[in-house]
């Protein structure tokens, strides 16, 4: 599926991927020609149950996957001919908890900006550290921290060299409320600083929290990339509860055009909409409540999620 | 050239040595002595000369590139292999850097502790034997380039092998008993005639000659030819090297 830039004269794209499809040598299919623009500056959201080949188009992207067909390019630099150029403009904080033992947290961040190719810089190093709440723990070892800590050692290594894509495979798998959160607020304000970022995660929340762009793949194949809001303006549905003043003992033949629902108790009506048809439905529909003489005392509107639109588009249902 | 890469990974390899220093120092100092009073004191008293020279002072070259061999291939098999079991070597596959860049910093750390190690031994024999080097340049050309080379095989063999076991195997199984009989503790002519034949196709044996002639001026085969088929070897793995990094074999799925 193509994806078109909203405006056409915007700048270069942050990644671009053209029929990108691997084949592992098990004869697993994990990505179907792919095709995906990355917006520069943008948060996108990679979302998919597991096994639908999210790590993998990262791994093609970061270097750590052969692609089997297609092309990727970073900043325009093709990924494979120019791999310099490309890798290092980009950053990647890999969803296994894979970190050395026996370093330091300080010796480690630093390692990571010399492997990317880039001068020492301990103020860069320090201002990552205290960003990421690590300054105190510079000197430990990376054995002795938790998890938790551990995940951000990870994310201070990819930002080590400054990079200007980030990529974030599940970063917050594991992870407790209260260190998410503060994740979602370093992310922010790298995306402010005119980061691009690329997230995976289980967690719809977060990608309902965080994106500005939301991807959905399953079994390798994208099956739609869209603005959030769009994406939860055409998908979502949305629900009208009406509070009834008198109870209704079943719905009126006049309106049986809609899609109703009567609770059991006779006392709310519930009607179901796409956000897609537009509002126009409310208004009439109202209309003819009145007409049929139904008076209500309350109403209330509510609007899926994006993890029920996720679960209706993985499951074929739209 | 990515030198901070360069710097970076070798700095790390040399931390992870220095670590381990125990380890990587004192135990093969430790069976080193333990040579000198078996062979050297038990066994050596009983020997007379070799080709002129004390049988005591004949086995220091051999011993030197026993552990020389034995530790540049553990040591830098170890260097790729640990980050590849663990995981940590997504950072190098996704980082700027060239096949080159890499093999440098890995290789060089673990040629460099190589080398160290040689000079360590060295010092240590003087302490049991006196040492006469006749040709201190080439002997210390052999050294750096022995250790690069099976550095270099032991990169290959690191990626190559996909668990402990492999990575013991080889080793065990070839580099041990080559060097066994390459000629460590004894000089070739001392075999029958058909071993001293045999010992020709052991690549060790070249080796080993070559490194005694740095130190005593006598050797079993030609110093040429050492030197040769060493740069051969040596060619051969940084082919093997390029190649992995280039089809991404046992790195990149």
């Amino acid at each position: 599926m193509g994806v078109k830039i909203g405006n056409g004269e915007r700048s270069r794209p942050a990644i671009s991927i053209f029929g990108l499809s691997k084949t592992y040598a098990s004869g697993l299919q994990a990505l179907k020609d792919i095709d995906l623009e990355i917006r520069r500056g943008e948060i996108f959201a990679l979302l998919g149950p597991n096994g639908a080949g999210k790590t993998t188009l990262i791994g093609i992207v970061c270097g750590l996957v052969n692609p089997s067909r297609g092309k990727v390019l970073v900043d325009g630099h093709d990924i494979v001919s120019e791999y310099r150029e490309a890798r290092s403009l980009v950053g990647l904080v890999p969803q296994e908890l894979t970190t050395e033992a026996f370093e330091t947290v300080w010796d480690t961040v630093n390692f990571s900006r010399g492997l990317f190719g880039r001068p020492p810089d301990p103020g860069h190093v320090e201002r990552v550290l205290r960003e990421l709440s690590l300054w105190d723990k510079r000197d430990e070892r990376i054995m002795a921290l938790s998890g938790g800590m551990k995940r951000r050692v990870m994310i201070a290594k990819a930002l080590a060299h400054e990079p200007r894509i980030l990529f974030l495979d599940e970063p917050t798998a594991g992870v407790d409320v209260e260190l998410r959160r503060e994740m979602w607020g370093t992310v922010r304000r790298l995306r402010e600083s005119g980061v691009t970022i690329i997230l995976t995660t289980h967690y719809i929340e977060e990608a309902e929290e965080m994106a500005d762009r939301i991807g959905v793949i399953n079994r390798g194949e994208l099956v739609l990339v869209e603005e959030k809001r769009e994406l939860m303006r055409k998908l979502g549905r949305k629900k009208l509860t009406l509070q009834l003043a008198e109870r209704l003992h079943e719905i009126p033949p006049a309106l049986t055009g809609y899609r109703l629902e009567l609770s059991e108790d006779g006392r709310e009506l519930v009607y179901t909409y796409e956000t897609q048809t537009g509002r126009a439905g409310i208004a009439a529909l109202l209309a003819d409540l009145n007409a049929a003489g139904i008076r209500f005392e309350d109403l209330q509107t509510e609007q899926s999620t994006l993890e029920e639109i996720f679960v209706g588009l993985v499951k074929g249902e739209r | 050239m990515n030198l901070y890469a360069i710097r970076a990974i070798y700095k790390f390899e040399m931390a992870r040595t220095f670590r381990t220093l125990l380890q990587s120092v004192v135990s093969p100092v430790v069976s080193t002595s333990l040579y000198f009073v078996v062979f050297g004191a038990a066994i050596g008293s009983r020997i007379t000369d070799v080709d002129g020279v004390p049988y005591g002072a004949f086995i220091v070259p051999g011993l030197v590139m026993l552990s020389l061999l034995t530790q540049s291939i553990s040591n830098a098999s170890f260097g790729i292999f640990f980050p590849k079991f663990t995981g940590t070597i997504y950072e190098v596959l996704s980082a700027p850097v060239s096949w080159l860049e890499v093999v440098i910093g890995y290789v060089g750390a673990a040629a460099t502790k190589s080398v160290g190690l040689g000079l360590i031994i060295l010092a240590t024999s003087s302490l049991f034997v006196p040492l006469r080097v006749e040709h201190p340049l080439w002997m210390l050309s052999f050294l750096l380039l022995t250790a690069v080379t099976f550095c270099l095989f032991g990169f290959v063999l690191g990626i190559w092998a996909e668990n402990f076991e492999k990575l013991q195997l080889v080793p065990f199984l070839i580099v041990t008993p080559l060097v066994f009989l390459g000629g460590s503790f004894y000089s070739i002519e001392m075999l029958p005639p058909f071993w001293q034949t045999a010992s020709l196709f052991n690549p060790v044996v070249y080796l080993i000659s070559a490194f005694r002639w740095s130190f005593y001026g006598s050797s079993d085969v030609s110093v040429s030819v050492s030197v040769a088929m060493t740069l051969v070897f040596l060619s051969a793995c940084l082919l093997a090297v390029r190649w992995i990094f280039k089809t991404g074999y046992h790195l990149r799925t």
